[in-house]
């Protein structure tokens, strides 16, 4: 249980899912969770090799720079989906090609 | 027993993340969203990161998850049906990530990682505050100012101007 291989398979997965959700999903906000899913998948990476391969205590601040990234990047997100919903009224990504209406 | 915990939490975690990809209802999928960040922030403790374990379930769980479920809320009327929250193209993105499912795991068994001996830190948190404020300043001041940027620019950005 205890081995790098174990978090990495755990991390890749955690991946492939996010990816998933990221290219199926047509709701802004459900792309979003998406996004969020690949970044644990990172972290979870960071720590892996912060106790596995030698990066110790650095790998924690790599992640707690990754979480920063991830709580900033999901407020301006989410303000741009408000806006596109309230100047298209929908927030469908496919539906919104337009910079203005 | 650890094994057993261990197991079980990776079982969580990878389910409720196929919930929040699959699930038809946005909701549902938020909810299963907070399952999961508690599953990584439980794996984070198995890799000794007691600290960044708190950190997941404030940020994460308190902000993040909250500010997502805001935003369903917020674009959605929660009693209207026809709302699409649908996938498309099913089929062709899970092959698509099945694929790259497949070479990551090559690449994670082919690749000799370097495996160096880590001895349990004493105490995370003092490390990595003592860190932050001598190797990584620039790095954690460069943070401040983006998480700066970034409120101004959320805020600037969601104000209705008429």
């Amino acid at each position: 249980m205890d081995s790098l291989n174990t978090y990495l398979f755990i991390a890749s997965i955690l991946f492939s899912l996010g990816l998933f959700g990221v290219i199926t999903r047509r709701n802004g906000v459900a792309v979003l969770m998406g996004i969020e899913l690949i970044l644990n998948a990172a972290n979870l990476n960071f720590l892996a090799f912060a106790k596995f391969g030698g990066m110790n205590i650095s790998g924690h601040i790599f992640a707690l720079f990754v979480i920063i990234m991830a709580a900033a990047e999901a407020a301006v997100a989410l303000a741009i989906i408000i806006n596109m919903y309230n100047n298209f009224k929908t927030i469908n990504v496919d539906d919104v090609q337009e910079l203005r209406q | 027993m650890v094994d057993a915990a261990f197991w079980f939490i990776v079982v969580l975690t990878l389910g409720s993340a196929c919930m929040v990809v699959l699930n038809e209802k946005l909701i549902y999928s938020a909810i299963a969203l907070l399952f999961t960040l508690f599953g990584v922030a439980a794996l984070y403790v198995f890799l000794w990161a007691d600290f960044l374990a708190g950190v997941q379930v404030m940020i994460y769980v308190g902000g993040i998850l909250v500010l997502i479920i805001f935003g369903i809320m917020l674009t959605n009327r929660i009693t209207s049906v026809n709302i699409s929250h649908t996938s498309v193209q099913k089929g062709i993105g899970g092959m698509v990530v099945l694929g790259i499912l497949f070479v990551l795991g090559i690449m994670i068994l082919n690749t000799p990682w370097l495996h160096t001996e880590f001895v349990e830190p004493a105490q995370t948190t003092a490390t990595i505050g003592t860190l932050l404020m001598m190797e990584y300043l620039l790095p954690f001041e460069v943070a401040s100012l983006l998480l700066l940027a970034a409120l101004m620019g959320a805020a600037m950005l969601s104000r209705r101007d008429d």
